[in-house]
């Protein structure tokens, strides 16, 4: 099994069950055990959970991803001291952001459920040509890849949550927008869109917005 | 039974004959890996060993140098496959006595000591240990503890039974105490035990008796015997060690206090012509000095270290950077000096060393512990020895070996492995068993396999209707967990968890009666899943596995739970903590373990033919190995002609004619019938894997497509071309490969030369290039004394750093200072500087140099340089590292699937590795590293099917959408798309799938699963990590 194995669904688990940070370790770029460079797959990996960790409002710097050789057994020991105190600083998940329970939790059930999705849009827009770490952190941080990311993930994220609360019960927009802490225009276009996928319909005797 | 007198004693003679294949004699790590080599090719093997348990020096080491692993932790997995391994009879406690007959048909009489345990009834538990009444040195811990005098040799000792040791017991005194005969249940000992004769035949004999220490009382100089803080490196081995005296903690002799001033005294015994010393270099003691002392700083960072050395030698593979790694820990001094043993101060017992540097002269220093890094001696008894075998010594007391083959004695049908041939480190003495292997298999390729018996396991129970019935083995590793983590605390947790039917702990769950146990438990308890909490699954999942097979499971329902690597020894300071980590990484197992699935490993065919790569010595040698032991080889060369970087080598330091003996290697090599020889040629493909290989290339203006089930690497290395000291801008500046073409074709420039100078470490040793290449300074050596003897009134200089003419070179280095070759050592930091120059209009290079014992500036006047350059890997390294799937290391040579253990193996398998492809080596040592290579590869080709993990990737064919992102990151190509009545779907090739799961984790439906890493069972962990929020 290689670090390339890493599910994003396994980091997005751990956080569920309230880790407060997740390490990987992998092989060093160019020193794969495989020959399948997996290492440049968990560094995407690791970059597109960092940018669905910031959507979500949870630190991005939770998710770390290093490369220690079998070799680098006092290197290993710094990063883990290091990584532990800075989640130390942080402070437990959630709190840290003021974030409720129940906020965090729709966030990062929202994150769970999207996962098959998120590798969709991972194998059709998001791989790196290069392989090098620069090229990554390049890609990952670049004005493209930013707009690609809220037009295909950050809505639908949002439309998620959104979705899992009017599973809950029918809701208003006004309650819909404080829950999730959107603008109601951002609101509506959503509830537009999913609208018209039949995702959702409108109560209009009681005024409220339900599952469909 | 007749009887007949042996050494005083009366001996049983056995009147059965039994026969084999070949005796191995001495069971160290060599005779060990030997053994084990051949009966994986077949043979079967009397593994002889005249101690009580197998293992040899390296069971007594703590970790082994550069990587610093634990020297048992490797070693001890190899004992139990020795034990379980049906071709391998394992003869303790026995020695030879006679040898009759010749190659292919020795007589062998074995005298088996009394051990005054029967064997076959002891069950190792030890109660009769505990009756027994006398303390007495412990020799496995070098005489620093006491044992009783029945006792095990050692906790992990196979095998693992007790015996009495007659100096000490009181019955063989006076006939006073028989206790432990009446506290042993099952009758097993047996004081009027005797000596017994067997007698063996077998066809031939690999000697690998190892070596002795150099015994530093008998000299008497070093205060070794006389002041108690003095101590050899092998008795501070056995202080640092976890299974030591003190269990692990560094305490000195005299008080029993943690030494904090602690000096390393080099080259004792060794590098010396004074009566009983040693000429040779030992070549272990620099790199196990530095590895003490990186040991020594880990076990107490503020620990003063001071190593008092000559040349350090450096020679080894990644050696450079491990002496740097000990030189630049805090507190460390490495100081060039002789040095002799001051006084020992009365009350503190401490040492005091006088010893002297340039700038501060003479200088006496105390410390509290002084360790002499003794060298290696030849066995005891060696000249006894080499009567009964019929074998000559070298004057050393070695084994005189062949010129051309230094696994070869002076006996055909008998060989030579490990460090009997010489001073030789681990992974030396590993090759050369494989090596001997080789031989072996050439002279008895007739009778291969024909006493070969195949390993007979239990059937396996089908469990899939019940429930996880987990057992849960919490391992001590002597002290390595158990000083840490509350064991106890951990196995009474366990018991508690789901699934958990049976917990318990064990001194060493890998030792053979804690193995044996755990499969009788499997059966006792009904067990179906199994978690062992130890150490890693690199060293010890094989091991396990095989437990579960015996116990008649499927080895798949194993988890490893590493409580050592991953805890006790990172929180060794933590002990609360790491007791709590250590249940949690238990949780977490146990929770896994209810998920697993029992999988299949599947047999796949092997092709009996072998591909070597690179037609110079290595290359040859070995195909010739592997064809002499009946397979058919292919060898590619890319040049035009065989020979590769010997073509440039006319002679060596001990005399051999290197052209004569090439060209009548090329001759055989072109004569054997099962050799196809492509020259010319290039690689364009590779594809397969182990025993089914796929290899294309284009020799001359042919494509071929090569199929073969093994690869052997040795594409050899290339010499730097010096961009340094005007080479290149003046043609009298030379390699030191070119000087030795051109004394070897009588070049006038040489032969007229009145003075000449060597620069040594030329492209290495520094920022580029950051390690030794080994073989430059004996090169130089040898062509310093051939120069002297061409012109004894040349004046021949060379400028190095260390001297690095290891082992038996040393001599050579010294017969070359003898005959007036000027050695002037230089500084890193102050090259030596060339200029061209006219002298009394005589053109001359001018070298400065600064006399590092007067401190001023020599100016040396050169007809010639010669640079020692760097060797450095050859330039399609990277192209061929590709192609196999064979790593390389930091420098860009080969690596190895395991430094000390698999020195010829890549991690790849089926693929091999020899000659200077792996590192730069002399040609002895290339040709020892080939039939190393050809002797590992054997033990595929004799197979008719290798075993492929049963960890591959699988589709559930109903959830693939056929989105390709599987197939996408398959670089080995095990995924494709098939056709079905619902359109196409993804499926694995489980042959060709390595099980890395990058599929799994891109697959957005879940259709593709790496077995045994399913997402539920890796879920099922980070559940249990994280078990109090854990959602509802």
């Amino acid at each position: 099994m290689c670090t390339g194995r890493v599910d994003l669904a396994f980091i997005l688990r751990a956080f569920s069950n309230g880790a407060d940070g997740v390490f990987i370790g992998g092989c060093w770029p160019g020193e794969c055990h495989y020959v399948t460079e997996g290492n440049y797959l968990a560094l995407s990996t690791v970059h597109l959970s960092r940018k669905l960790l910031k959507l979500a409002g949870i630190g991005p710097e939770r998710v770390r991803l290093e490369w220690i050789s079998a070799s680098e057994g006092s290197r290993f020991a710094e990063v883990m001291n290091d990584f532990s105190l800075k989640v130390r600083e942080l402070g437990p998940i959630g709190n840290g952001a003021g974030m409720s329970e129940d906020g965090l939790k729709l966030k990062l059930d929202a994150l769970n459920a999207m996962v098959p999705y998120i590798k969709l849009v991972e194998r059709e827009r998001l791989r790196v040509p290069v392989k090098s770490e620069e090229a990554y952190t390049q890609f990952f941080n670049s004005d493209a890849v930013e707009r690609l990311f809220k037009e295909l993930i950050a809505d639908k994220f949002e439309i998620c949550r959104m979705m899992a609360l009017l599973r809950e019960k029918p809701r208003s927009t006004g309650e819909l927008s404080q829950i999730l802490g959107l603008s109601p225009s951002d609101i509506s276009r959503h509830l537009n869109v999913s609208a018209r996928q039949g995702l959702v319909k409108f109560d209009a005797t009681r005024n409220l917005i339900a599952a469909a | 039974m007749e009887k007949e007198f042996f050494e005083g004693e009366f001996v049983k003679r056995r009147a059965d004959i039994e026969s084999g294949d070949v005796m191995v004699v001495g069971a160290g790590i060599s005779g060990i890996q030997a053994a084990l080599d051949l009966a994986e090719t077949g043979f079967r093997v009397f593994l002889v060993e005249k101690s009580p348990a197998i293992g040899g020096k390296m069971s007594q080491l703590d970790k082994t140098f550069p990587t610093n692993d634990c020297s048992m932790c490797i070693e001890s997995p190899k004992f139990i496959e020795c034990a379980r391994h049906p071709n391998i009879e394992i003869l303790t406690y026995t020695e030879v006595d006679r040898v009759r007959g010749e190659a292919g048909d020795f007589k062998v009489t074995l005298i088996k000591k009394p051990r005054y345990v029967i064997e076959e009834r002891c069950t190792g538990c030890t109660t009769c240990v505990e009756y027994c009444p006398v303390k007495a040195p412990d020799p496995f811990n070098q005489n620093l503890s006491l044992n009783k005098a029945i006792h095990i040799y050692f906790s992990q000792a196979v095998p693992l039974i007790t015996y009495v040791d007659p100096d000490t017991c009181l019955y063989f005194q006076d006939e006073k105490c028989n206790i432990c005969v009446g506290a042993c249940k099952n009758n097993a000992i047996d004081l009027h035990q005797e000596a017994e004769e067997v007698e063996v035949e077998v066809g031939a004999i690999v000697l690998s008796p190892g070596y002795e220490i150099f015994d530093p009382g008998r000299r008497n100089d070093y205060g070794y015997g006389r002041m108690e803080n003095v101590v050899t490196s092998l008795d501070f081995e056995r202080l640092l060690c976890a299974t030591g005296p003190y269990e692990g903690e560094i305490r000195r002799p005299s008080d029993l206090k943690h030494p904090h001033k602690v000096a390393w005294i080099q080259c004792v015994g060794s590098r010396r012509v004074t009566p009983g010393d040693n000429s040779y270099c030992s070549g272990v003691c620099c790199a196990y000095t530095q590895k003490q002392v990186i040991l020594a700083k880990d076990h107490d960072a503020d620990l003063q270290a001071t190593v008092f050395h000559n040349d350090i030698r450096a020679f080894g593979k990644d050696f450079e950077r491990f002496y740097q790694r000990a030189e630049n820990l805090p507190g460390v001094r490495f100081i060039r000096s002789y040095v002799s043993v001051g006084k020992e101060i009365p009350g503190s017992k401490n040492v005091t060393i006088r010893y002297s540097t340039l700038e501060d002269g003479v200088q006496e220093e105390e410390f509290d512990l002084v360790v002499l890094s003794v060298g290696l001696n030849p066995p005891r008894h060696v000249k006894g020895m080499a009567d009964k075998f019929g074998i000559e010594l070298d004057p050393h007391g070695f084994c005189r070996t062949n010129p051309v083959n230094p696994i070869e004695t002076s006996r055909p049908g008998i060989f030579v492995s490990g460090a009997f041939q010489g001073p030789i480190d681990i992974p030396e003495s590993v090759v050369s068993a494989s090596g001997a292997d080789a031989l072996c298999s050439q002279l008895l390729a007739y009778r291969r396999g024909k006493l070969d018996k195949e390993r007979v396991y239990p059937p396996e129970k089908d469990v899939s209707e019940e429930e996880p019935r987990v057992g849960v083995f919490v391992c001590h590793c002597g002290a390595n967990i158990g000083r840490v983590v509350d064991v106890p605390s951990v196995v009474e947790y366990a018991s508690t968890l789901p699934n958990v039917v049976h917990a318990q702990e064990s001194l060493f769950a890998c030792s053979t009666d804690n193995a044996q146990q755990i499969s009788n438990t499997i059966l006792e308890k009904g067990l179906n899943r199994v978690v062992v909490a130890a150490c890693t699954p690199r060293t010890h999942e094989p091991l396990f596995r095989d437990t579960l097979r015996e116990g008649g499971i499927n080895p798949y329902f194993y988890e490893m739970a590493n409580i050592r690597e991953h805890c006790s020894w990172v929180h060794s300071r933590e002990t609360r903590d790491a007791t709590q980590k250590a249940k949690d990484v238990v949780r977490m197992s146990v929770a896994r373990t209810a998920l697993l699935e029992p999988l299949q490993e599947f047999e796949l065919p092997v092709d009996k033919r072998g591909l070597v790569i690179g037609g110079g010595i290595a290359g040859m040698t070995s195909a010739l190995s592997l064809a002499n032991q009946g397979f058919e080889v292919y060898l590619l060369e890319k040049d035009k002609d065989l020979g590769g970087m010997a073509r440039r080598i006319h002679y060596t330091l001990e005399g051999l004619d290197v052209q004569g003996y090439l060209d009548d290697l090329i001759r055989k090599v072109y004569k054997h019938s099962s050799i196809h020889v492509y020259t010319d040629t290039t690689l364009l493909d590779a594809s397969g894997y182990v025993g089914n290989f796929t290899t294309t290339v284009r020799s001359g203006m042919m494509r071929r497509e090569i199929r073969h089930g093994i690869t052997i690497i040795a594409t050899g290395a290339e010499e730097y071309k010096p961009t340094e000291y005007l080479y290149g801008e003046d043609e009298r500046v030379v390699t030191s490969v070119e000087l030795e073409e051109a004394i070897a074709r009588g070049d006038e420039r040489v032969a007229q030369a009145q003075s000449l100078v060597m620069i040594q470490c030329v492209g290495c040793r520094n920022e580029d290039r950051n390690y030794c290449s080994r073989i430059c300074c004996s090169h130089s050596v040898k062509n310093a004394l051939k120069l002297k003897e061409l012109n004894p009134q040349m004046d021949v200089y060379i400028l190095f750093r260390d001297m690095r003419t290891y082992g038996l070179k040393e001599d050579y280095y010294r017969e070359a200072s003898e005959k007036d070759a000027r050695f002037i050592r230089w500084d890193p930091q102050d090259k030596p500087a060339v200029e061209a120059v006219e002298e009394e209009g005589r053109p001359v290079l001018r070298v400065t140099v600064t006399d590092p014992v007067l401190g001023n500036q020599l100016a040396l006047d050169a007809d010639i340089l010669a640079l020692a350059a760097a060797i450095v890997p050859s330039a399609d390294t990277n192209t061929i590292s590709k192609l196999f799937k064979a790593s390389l290391n930091p420098d860009g040579f080969f690596q190895e699937a395991h430094v000390k253990l698999r020195p010829v193996d890549f991690a790849a398998e089926g693929v091999f590795l020899c000659g200077t492809a792996h590192y730069p080596k002399h040609i002895t040592e290339t040709i020892s590293q080939a039939y190393g290579a050809a002797g590992r590869a054997v033990t595929i080709l004799t197979k008719d099917s290798v075993v492929a993990s049963g960890a591959v990737c699988e589709v559930k064919e109903d959830d693939c959408v056929s989105c390709g992102a599987c197939i996408s990151v398959c670089n080995y190509g095990a995924i494709a798309f098939h056709e079905t009545p619902r359109g196409k779907k993804a499926t694995v090739n489980p042959v060709l799938c390595k099980g890395d799961g990058l599929c799994n984790s891109r697959c957005p439906t879940g259709a593709i699963t790496l077995k045994h890493f399913t997402d539920d069972e890796v879920f099922s962990q980070i559940d249990a990590a994280l078990p109090a929020s854990q959602p509802a």
